[in-house]
């Protein structure tokens, strides 16, 4: 319970936080926003690469490679294609 | 001590997440911005390779080759047109990646009788259903963006999504009374899928923006109720700030198209009585013009807006439309792009292409910062947008798109619309704009139709 408490807190506060910046991105950056939250949404790949492997059964090292597979291209695509989008982004010379 | 190590780097990764979006706040910190966010994936990653739990890394490596090839891969050959396909399709990865490890957690959790608490059995649920959800929405989006199916509307849809929903819900209240009950999980992920499906088939092109910007705050949502099942406060952080992203954004394509976020997910229209037909709007009031004509008039101003739509990303015009800018600036012609919110198909899209094509930041312009300068503006070219420049959302309260908010391009001295024909736009309504007193057509698709200027620019 202590533990839920704890971690709800941490949401709600990290929402805020979220709000507060983001409402600052101006819209020319919003799909560079979108791809590059996305890749950092990819943070799963943390809890994929534990049950990866830890060795529990067959079945939960096979889970958990299907999912360090889908969040590596979520977080390897996410921050290339974002790094090629703001590297078109320029000013008037 | 080693635990707390570990924790301590998540706490850098998220921090220097923050700092990451902090950097898209501008277009000159934004890479760097980029930049850190990778390096606290980075830092990440490794402080769960250490991770005691972690014995053999084999698969891990296997795996992180194996996502990391193909996102490169699509990351690199993706075209700037194709852009909203790309988004919808990592926002489904990141949502199925969250379902996947919820599953092994719940199964190791078992597996290793270490108890199973409340909130790790909520939180394991609402990942499921969260990511499953995303994960075939995402693939309906994509699958819609690339054209492969059209807008599927299923009879009752609102019943079998309620149905869906309840029985959802009923395998997870199964699942927390119960936590041995993998089954019901299992059951649980393919009940939400059914209901991702069924979520998006219904929704039409132009509501995409919203559909996108939704799947993303999800995306961010069972990346954080992952994180609760694991005890992880880099997920929590991570998942609650991409989920405040997505519902932000959401949040400014509906007011974009005044429209609730209920009635673009059911796929309501507000009801419209009186809306004139096109033969009566049209009706001999239409002038074509020819290429040379246009180029005389543009030729004569001094200050020019494009208003660019989704005509412009499918006919890939970006480049030609650069060029016709480039040659009306070397005339001494001001030039500046409108950029309505919903232009295209995803947030912020149209200025992804200009910026490919070139055009400096500085000269896109949001919608209300340029609707004052209409009055002063001598031709503005409407390139492959419709609905958006649609007066009748400002004169007629009964259209269904009443009260949007528009670019006013219909106070400047002329316009010059380029489109393929008169057909209307996602609203479904005729365009009073097109049949304007100081309105000319050119009836061509938007790339033809700026290379068609841009020559007769040349000759004049």
């Amino acid at each position: 319970m202590e533990l839920l408490v704890v971690s709800l807190t941490v949401f709600v506060l990290a929402i805020f936080v979220g709000f507060e910046i983001i409402t600052k991105v101006p819209p020319t950056l919003h799909t560079p926003l979108m791809s590059g939250s996305n890749a950092i949404s990819g943070i799963t790949l943390v809890g994929a690469v534990i049950s990866a492997g830890a060795q529990i059964s067959l079945l939960t090292t096979i889970l958990g490679f299907l999912a360090v597979v889908f969040a590596t291209i979520n977080v390897v695509g996410g921050f290339l294609v974002t790094e090629r989008m703001l590297a078109m982004f320029r000013r008037k010379d | 001590m080693r635990e707390n190590l570990i924790n301590l780097a998540y706490l850098i990764a998220a921090v220097l997440f923050i700092l990451g979006i902090k950097g898209m706040t501008h277009p000159r910190t934004a890479v760097r911005g980029n930049r850190l966010g990778a390096i606290g994936m980075l830092i990440a990653v490794v402080a769960a390779l250490l991770d005691l739990h972690v014995v053999r890394y084999e698969w891990i490596i296997a795996g992180v080759v194996l996502g990391a090839g193909i996102g490169a891969v699509m990351a690199r050959r993706v075209q700037m047109t194709d852009m909203p396909q790309m988004v919808a399709l990592l926002n489904g990865f990141g949502g199925v990646a969250s379902t996947l490890v919820a599953g092994a957690a719940l199964m190791e959790a078992l597996a290793l009788a270490t108890g199973v608490p409340l909130q790790f059995t909520i939180a394991t649920a609402a990942s499921g259903l969260i990511g499953a959800v995303t994960f075939w929405g995402s693939l309906v989006a994509f699958a819609k963006l690339q054209g492969l199916t059209g807008d599927i509307r299923i009879k009752g849809a609102q019943m079998l999504n309620a149905a869906l929903l309840a029985l959802t819900t009923a395998f997870g209240v199964w699942l927390v009374i119960d936590p041995s009950a993998t089954w019901a999980y299992w059951a649980l992920v393919v009940t939400a899928s059914i209901l991702g499906l069924s979520l998006v088939f219904p929704i039409g092109g132009a509501d995409m923006p919203v559909v996108i910007s939704l799947l993303n705050s999800y995306s961010g949502l069972a990346a954080a109720a992952t994180g609760f099942v694991l005890n992880n406060n880099a997920l929590i952080i991570t998942g609650s700030l991409v989920g405040a992203s997505g519902i932000i954004l959401t949040n400014i394509m509906c007011k974009a198209m005044n429209r609730s976020l209920t009635n673009v997910l059911f796929g309501i229209w507000a009801p419209s009585e009186e809306t004139a037909s096109s033969d009566e709007v049209y009706a001999g009031k239409v002038k074509a013009a020819h290429a040379d004509e246009l180029a005389l008039l543009l030729e004569g101003a001094r200050r020019v807006v494009i208003v660019p739509g989704y005509g412009m990303a499918v006919s890939q015009a970006q480049h030609a439309v650069r060029d016709l800018v480039l040659m009306l600036e070397e005339r001494g012609v001001e030039v500046e792009f409108a950029i309505h919110p919903v232009a295209g198909r995803m947030p912020g899209h149209m200025n992804v292409l200009l910026a490919e094509a070139d055009i400096p930041y500085e000269q896109m312009k949001e919608m209300d910062e340029i609707n004052p300068t209409f009055e002063q503006t001598d031709v503005v070219i409407v390139i492959g947008a419709n609905d958006v420049v649609n007066p009748l959302a400002r004169t007629n309260p009964s259209s269904p798109i009443a009260g949007m908010p528009i670019l006013n391009v219909d106070k400047a001295r002329s316009v010059i619309v380029i489109k393929r024909s008169l057909s209307p736009g996602f609203a479904g309504i005729p365009n009073p704009l097109f049949a304007a007193e100081n309105t000319l057509m050119l009836f061509a698709d938007a790339k033809k139709g700026a290379l068609d200027l841009m020559n007769a620019l040349k000759a004049a």
